[in-house]
């Protein structure tokens, strides 16, 4: 395959600047070919969504990616915003709304607990998996394929060469992405995107 | 004058204006009117209190109108002048030349010489700045058509008062009369080149000193941080520039005109401003009285008719000359009326020119003696004027619409009613309009009512306090009242009208900035905006995030500042006292340096902690 394909990367931060783990991502990956980077909290500080771009912005890309911190088991709320403005019944769902089939989605997130945590013995008591259940039926009703998340834990906890490891990790699952070299198989037995490219064992903490 | 006879004049002329000014307001006749029933009242032909016919205090009070061209210059720069110049030359020129030909062309008819009707036709051409700016300002009409036109007339023809003094002497057909102040200048005795050289060396030393001189002085009166001390350089600047002028032979309003548009840049405007505004006022006051006072009932007495004739006859050429010209310069009906009635009086400075006419043998003793009278009864009847053309003349014309307005009272009132339809006011209407939300106008500028009529706005014109228009935009029925007119005064009063009148209607007043807002929430506004605040954080908020800041954060952050001002303004307004208040216009530098220490108190105003934990 000689051209890439393309991903839109919705990034969700209302405050990047003081950011550890998403500036890195994203100064990592933006300057792969056929990725586009989108500054939600830059590009609408008013929350004032532009409708018709974001749905143009969509139709040029093959796969979404809602980038974000996991606030409160979910999203920051420019990104809730976005959802309900953008995702327009008759263009996205509904009748006559197909205009995103076909196309993947997934989140990329940032938690502060431990993947530990996030089960039922654990403090959060459902899995990561589970809590995205909402973007995950979001991207069902569009007739859209959910892939895995992509997901760090223990972000306060981290330093500065884990983060930058993650960094290339995402790099290397974006690049998978984009040059389509995982099989349809392989994402519905991963748990997370994470594991496409994982950290050798002997160079974690 | 000793002291006691100084005070006993200072008693009656203050008593006077205290009396009669705010009668003359609750009748509804302007101030104007009310100084100068103030000055008959106490002058030598009603109660006697003040001896001369006023020449002495006229002298003195002349300086009313120096400080007032010197506090319009303040207004003014010269990039505005510029942008003015067509109107200020073509309409002023226009109306100087015609006006003086027409009167003087009616003189020579009458049987004067050619010399002496020329400077009779030039002298009364003028008009009277203090008189009409003064009730233009009071009626909120300096920028309408109307008072833009007027303003630049009277600019230009105060400007031509300078040539005409130098003209004056050329016409001279009677021998020079003894006793003019002439000896007392310091060109008198120089020959005319050496005396045109040192007028132009006073007027460049005027703007070089304004640049290079008075800036740094003021600097340095600043910085010694006393009051006072800043009233009296601004007083002694304004004196000086008068002396000045009076020393070699200029109109001294013309030089101190002149300073306030060189200083009009400057950061010590508003300061110098509100230090001299009030001086103005009295002395203006003061000098409306004299003119009062200076009408001599014995001359009107003995010839009647012919001092009756005088004045309707110069009035009336005045009025079709400034009618034709503000026809040619595409005024509106009602504005040109507003324009060519407002005008027609004959103004302050011919009375200078007329004593310098006797000084320099140009017209008779016995003329300029009844000119005078004539001269003064015409600036006496100019408010009165005014009050027939609002109450009589401009219903008629302003309000084509009064069929109309019988139709439109069958409609569904609208909810909203919006005072003043320029900048601030448009955007308003034109935001609710494009959201379905119908308002009902109120505006002064005809103009502008006629271009709103022809796009299907309901519009009334007149001025917003009155209650009569209230009712008739339908304020009984409305549930909004938005005030975005310009001038600040007028809105304290549509407030106050309101709230006797219509005390159900929710006001949403615009205020200019801090000081307009105390004085609203004083007047017991909850709905108050500032036209700047919004604009101001705007720019504050682009400029933090061109500096690198995300612009989400500088968005936050200038909301956040927008909460915490609007609070700390409720907050100041409440300690105000309202004793201290009134005379607090000029405590602005004070309380900048409050507000910016409660800035550094409270400025914690970067409180977003909720976000931080999972990224620390």
């Amino acid at each position: 395959m000689n051209a890439p394909q393309k991903i839109l990367v919705l990034l969700a931060h209302p405050v990047l600047e003081r950011s550890r783990i998403h500036s890195r991502l994203i100064n990592h990956v933006q300057h792969l070919e056929g990725l586009t980077v989108h500054d939600l909290y830059e590009k609408y500080p008013d929350f004032n969504v532009d409708v018709k771009a974001e749905q143009k912005l969509l139709l040029d890309h093959d796969i979404i990616i809602w980038q974000h911190p996991f606030y409160w088991y979910s999203a920051p709320p420019l990104l809730k915003q976005w959802l309900d403005l953008v995702l327009t019944h008759g263009w996205a769902y509904g009748k006559g709304g197909d205009m995103l089939k076909g196309k993947a989605v997934m989140n990329a997130i940032s938690c502060g607990g431990s993947e530990n945590a996030y089960r039922e013995e654990g403090r959060n008591r459902f899995t990561v998996r589970e809590l995205l259940a909402p973007f995950d039926q979001t991207a069902y009703l569009c007739g859209m394929k959910y892939l895995p998340p992509f997901v760090i834990h223990d972000t306060y906890k981290l330093q500065q060469a884990d983060m930058d490891m993650y960094a290339i990790q995402y790099e290397q699952v974006l690049t998978a992405l984009l040059w389509n070299r995982a099989q349809e198989a392989e994402y519905a037995a991963l748990k997370t995107l994470n594991e496409l490219c994982p950290i050798p064992k002997n160079l974690q903490q | 004058m000793d002291q006691q006879s100084f005070l006993f004049q200072a008693l009656i002329f203050l008593a006077a204006a205290v009396c009669m000014v705010p009668l003359a307001k609750k009748l509804g006749l302007g101030s104007v009117l009310g100084y100068l029933l103030a000055g008959v009242l106490i002058g030598p032909f009603v109660l006697g209190f003040t001896g001369m016919p006023g020449q002495d205090i006229m002298h003195f009070a002349e300086f009313g109108v120096v400080m007032m061209l010197f506090l319009i210059g303040l207004e003014l720069d010269p990039a505005v002048l510029w942008q003015m110049r067509r109107s200020i030359a073509g309409m002023g020129g226009l109306q100087v030349v015609l006006s003086a030909a027409c009167i003087g062309g009616l003189a020579i008819l009458s049987g004067m010489q050619w010399q002496g009707a020329l400077a009779l036709g030039m002298t009364l051409s003028l008009s009277s700045t203090a008189i009409v700016l003064q009730t233009l300002q009071e009626k909120g009409l300096m920028r309408t058509g109307a008072g833009k036109s007027g303003f630049s007339v009277l600019l230009f023809q105060d400007i031509a008062v300078i040539p005409m003094l130098a003209f004056f002497p050329l016409l001279a057909t009677l021998p020079k009369s003894s006793g003019g102040h002439d000896e007392h200048t310091i060109t008198h005795g120089l020959s005319a080149w050496m005396h045109s050289v040192v007028v132009l060396l006073s007027v460049a030393a005027i703007i070089v000193s304004g640049k290079y001189l008075i800036r740094p002085m003021f600097k340095i009166v600043a910085r010694a941080r006393v009051r006072e001390l800043f009233t009296a350089s601004a007083l002694l600047i304004v004196v000086g520039i008068a002396v000045l002028m009076t020393q070699v032979g200029l109109s001294p309003a013309l030089g101190t005109f002149l300073a306030g548009v060189v200083l009009a840049n400057s950061e010590y405007r508003h300061e110098l401003e509100s230090d001299i505004e009030p001086f103005k006022g009295l002395l203006l006051g003061l000098f409306f009285m004299a003119v009062g006072a200076s009408i001599n009932f014995n001359i009107i007495l003995e010839q009647p008719l012919l001092i009756a004739g005088l004045v309707v006859g110069a009035m009336l050429v005045k009025a079709l000359v400034l009618g034709t010209i503000g026809k040619l310069f595409r005024l509106g009906t009602d504005q040109n009326l507003v324009f060519a009635i407002g005008l027609s009086q004959v103004g302050e400075f011919a009375f200078v020119l007329l004593s310098f006419s006797v000084q320099e043998g140009v017209l008779s003793r016995e003329i300029t003696d009844i000119l005078t009278v004539v001269v003064a009864l015409s600036m006496a009847i100019t408010p009165l004027l005014w009050l027939l053309n609002e109450r009589l003349l401009l219903p008629r014309v302003g309000t084509r619409a009064e069929e109309e307005r019988s139709e439109e009272a069958f409609e569904e009132k609208n909810a909203v009613i919006i005072a003043g339809f320029g900048h601030f006011g448009n955007t308003i209407g034109r935001f609710l309009r494009a959201n379905g939300v119908h308002a009902t106008y109120l505006d002064v500028d005809s103009d502008r009512v006629d271009l709103l009529r022809r796009m299907g706005f309901k519009v009334y014109y007149g001025d917003a306090s009155r209650q009569d228009l209230l009712k008739a935009a339908g304020a009984e029925e409305a549930k909004l009242l938005i005030i975005a007119i310009d001038s600040a005064e007028k809105r304290l009063e549509m407030i106050e009208t309101v709230k006797k009148h219509f005390p159900h209607l929710r006001m949403l007043v615009r205020s200019r900035n801090r000081d307009d807002a105390y004085d609203l929430m004083n007047a017991g506004m909850l709905h108050v905006y500032r036209e700047t605040i919004d604009t101001a954080l705007r720019v504050g908020s682009d400029a933090l995030s061109m500096l690198g800041y995300r612009k989400y954060t500088a968005h936050r952050a200038a909301q956040m500042f927008f909460r915490y001002d609007e609070r700390a303004m409720k907050e100041l307004a409440a300690i105000k006292d309202p004793d201290e208040y009134l005379d607090t216009i000029r405590s602005n530098i004070e309380e900048l340096e409050q507000l910016i220490r409660k800035d550094f108190m409270d400025a914690k105003l970067d409180a977003d902690t909720g976000w931080t934990r999972e990224e620390e």
